[in-house]
């Protein structure tokens, strides 16, 4: 049979091709367009499931410091409130008679957090018994239950009561940690790249680290983790559950991280530069400190930021040295028992209570926001600071 | 004395007999070139030359003494070692002050104690490396004296469980011989859930580089790319709170509709939203192979007629084929040591199964709670974690390598 090869849009061989070549290109489009989809219908869930978690409800009730309170801080709750005001919320009562003995026997009116299920029932996600459903809602309808901003969430740290769990312990962990990994791998991490780069004559030494900081950066998470513990902890005793540990758990898995990104920095200042320098007799030390360094400096911030992203939402090693634990006040310093916020989103999602769900979700959206500031800030300092030679 | 205080006052006498070793220095020096002698260098840099004097010396002894103490050698007490520092600092200066003369090379020197400085610094990747190494194949031997390598590669029954009763001295309760370190189920449910996330991750990921690199505007490449890459800096422990809250939910209501009956803690979930977490590193990297091919192997399949697509799947794919296999050994790698949305999400029952909707455990959830409990340090079960461990590093070490390997084959016939 004797084919036409010229173009005919009647000829059914090419009518066939460009259907596939159609189809094939739907399928690409297709496959970008689910990745869109998910990544839409994954933060649609995240936000949905977690902003409510950002309000709580709070009752007027007022406070009878009793002589049964001095002891169980339950009885200054009026009897018929006790079911519905937040038992946490009165906890402290018994130390503040005891502190401040002219309370005793007198009352006073405040805004207390109610009790969580209470909380999740007015926010719609939880059932309650017809009683004392009544007896809510004419509390709400009566102005004595508000809705208000939940600012304790920020401010308090974590609780076994989630109407008072807070992630400020968590975030001031993550913070010690993040700067105990800065610490350790930023200078450690520049130098190894200016000596590769700039330095580093083309021996077996040299290729033997550069092979080795590219299967570091591949290698898994939790393996630092196993290595923390048998190094830090059990061979150089660091305290477990530091934030101290942790940061330099993280520091060894972001200094690959760091390196690479400098060492591109650096390859990329050209070299009429250094020569220049050298011309001016300069060493190679003062070639690269005054001019080199300056050059590439945004591109080894660039990379030390999205270094220190990474680092900030890993989770495994962080639990195989022991930053899970609970803690309900924020440590002070790095030798002191600390958790992280991934870690405390860990702890919140295996909580079986319901209440934990949006506290979970609203620990995501926190962690989420703080880590896309600073890849979009990484992103602007490259766009601000970026050169073309 | 504590360990931070005595590094603080180190540190502390050490920085204003730094900055008074550069004033003495550069002072010396200044005074010789008013004289009208010339020096080699700069002023300034005699000024730093007699810093490492002071500086090195005393901080060899401090560390020698922390490594000596942490090994066990010896244990010198602090104030000792602080004292003996302070003194060597001394005398440190006394030395560089009397070293600076005008033939001395200031600059030269420094220059070497630098490259040297940098060098130890490049060192401390090597040693992790060999850390690594050492401590997980020191702890996994600790391992393998109990349990034999042969039933731990081979044996398909895991239940570690008895051992933390012998631990607890309750050991005749279950019996001789009752904890199982076979780890065939735990190496399956990793296959299964790497399988399963490269099977949603790299159709995705690769149509979405083949979109992006062949059929896309400058413009929308633009926006396409960074929205993928996203997906990138998610946390693994938000991915694990998806698949186990969102993503079970969903496929067990599909399952049930389909009649069938779906654990809570399938295997399906988790690999499916670890497959979405691998979309970005496949669809990049792919992204980038595929706009490395010459643009001359495009211009000749278009030239002997081919359609847009024809020339994608008959020239460039197989062109880019190594660069693709390379993406896909990484997102391997990455599925094999994944974490957090396994333990979150898949099961802790050792099961060998086939059925995805079933719950299935894996190497990792293992580690994880092998380590999270209150066990001797020297328990099997905790021991347990570096053998798995080491199974994970030499396996992902190994696909790194060969990924490597490929990535600098197909670069190198290209460029």
């Amino acid at each position: 049979m004797q084919r036409r090869l010229t173009g005919s849009a009647n000829d059914p061989l090419i009518r066939a091709r460009y259907r596939r070549e159609s189809r094939f290109k739907a399928y690409s489009i297709t496959a970008l367009f689910v990745a869109f989809a998910i990544i839409v219908a994954f933060f649609t869930d995240i936000i949905s499931q977690g902003y409510s978690a950002f309000w709580r409800a709070e009752i007027e009730v007022t406070l009878d410091y009793n002589e049964r309170a001095e002891r169980i801080g339950r009885f200054a709750i009026p009897e018929d409130l006790r079911e519905i005001v937040s038992r946490g919320a009165v906890r402290s009562i018994p130390l503040q008679i005891r502190n401040n003995p002219a309370l005793a026997g007198t009352s006073r009116t405040e805004w207390v957090p109610v009790y969580s299920r209470i909380d999740q029932y007015l926010k719609g996600k939880e059932e309650l018994p017809p009683a004392l459903v009544r007896q809510v809602d004419e509390l709400k309808a009566a102005g004595v239950i508000r809705t208000t901003f939940n600012w304790a969430f920020f401010t308090s740290g974590d609780s076994k009561l989630p109407e008072l769990a807070g992630i400020f312990s968590a975030a001031v962990g993550s913070l010690l940690v993040l700067a105990v990994t800065l610490v350790f791998a930023f200078p450690i991490g520049v130098m190894s790249a200016i000596y590769l780069e700039e330095f580093a004559p083309d021996n077996k030494l040299t290729q033997a680290i550069e092979v080795n900081i590219n299967n570091l950066a591949a290698v898994p998470s939790i393996i630092f983790g196993l290595l923390g513990l048998a190094v830090f902890i059990n061979t150089f005793g660091v305290p477990r559950s530091s934030a101290l540990v942790g940061g330099l758990t993280l520091g060894l898995m972001t200094l690959p991280i760091i390196i690479i990104s400098t060492r591109a920095a650096l390859r990329a200042v050209p070299d009429p530069i250094r020569l220049g320098a050298f011309a001016m007799g300069c060493s190679r030390w003062q070639v690269v400190r005054d001019h080199v360094l300056p050059l590439s400096l945004p591109g080894i911030l660039t990379g030390t930021i999205i270094g220190l992203a990474q680092a900030m939402g890993e989770t495994a090693p962080l639990i195989i040295v022991g930053m899970i634990a609970y803690i309900p006040e924020a440590p002070t310093s790095i030798f002191e028992s600390a958790t992280v916020l991934p870690a405390q989103v860990f702890t919140w999602a295996s909580e079986p209570r319901k209440a934990f769900v949006e506290k979970t979700a609203a620990g995501i959206i926190v962690l989420l926001a703080i880590l896309l500031t600073l890849n979009a800030t990484a992103v602007f300092l490259r766009r601000k600071f970026e050169r073309r030679w | 004395m504590g360990i931070g205080l005595t590094t603080l006052l180190l540190l502390g006498a050490l920085a204003p007999l730094g900055y008074l070793a550069f004033r003495l220095g550069r002072g010396k020096a200044l005074q010789t070139m008013a004289s009208g002698i010339s020096m080699h260098s700069r002023p300034q840099q005699y000024g730093w030359y007699s810093v490492v004097w002071m500086g090195l010396p005393a901080l060899g002894v401090a560390i020698a003494a922390a490594l000596l103490s942490v090994f066990g050698v010896i244990a010198p007490s602090r104030e000792l070692v602080l004292i003996v520092s302070l003194v060597v600092a001394i005398l440190g200066l006394a030395q560089g002050m009397r070293a600076i003369r005008p033939e001395v090379r200031a600059r030269n020197a420094l220059d070497n104690i630098i490259r040297w400085l940098l060098l130890s610094a490049a060192l401390i990747s090597i040693i992790t490396t060999v850390s690594i190494v050492l401590s997980i194949l020191f702890e996994a031997m600790r391992f393998f004296r109990e349990v034999s390598v042969w039933e731990f590669v081979t044996g398909t029954v895991w239940s570690p469980g008895d051992t933390f009763l012998e631990a607890a001295g309750r050991g005749d309760e279950v019996g001789e011989g009752t904890s199982f370190f076979g780890s065939v189920p735990l190496f399956a449910g990793t296959f299964m859930v790497t399988a399963i996330a490269m099977a949603t991750a790299l159709p995705i990921g690769l149509l979405s580089a083949i979109f992006m690199s062949e059929y896309a505007t400058r413009a929308q490449r633009g926006i396409a790319k960074p929205i993928l890459e996203i997906l990138a800096g998610i946390p693994t422990v938000v991915y694990g709170f998806f698949a186990a809250i969102t993503v079970t939910p969903i496929i067990v209501d599909i399952a049930a509709f389909f009649g069938l009956d779906a654990s809570y803690s399938n295997i399906l979930s988790p690999g499916i939203v670890m497959g979405i977490m691998i979309i970005p590193f496949i669809s990049s990297l792919s992204d980038d192979v595929i706009n490395s091919i010459p643009q001359s192997l495009r211009e000749g399949a278009y030239a002997l007629g081919t359609t847009h697509s024809e020339t994608i799947k008959k020239v460039i794919l197989p062109a880019a084929l190594p660069g693709v296999i390379s993406a896909f050994l990484l997102g391997v790698s990455r599925a094999l040591g994944e974490t957090m949305i396994v333990v979150m999400a898949a099961g802790v029952r050792p099961n060998l199964t086939w059925n995805p909707l079933e719950d299935m455990t894996t190497v990792t959830v293992n580690i994880v709670y092998s380590l999270t409990g209150d066990l001797a340090f020297d328990s099997p079960q905790t021991l347990s974690a570096f053998a798995l461990g080491l199974v994970l590093f030499i396996v992902t070490l190994m696909l790194n390598l060969v990924s490597t390997y490929l990535v600098r084959r197909f670069k190198q016939k290209y460029d």
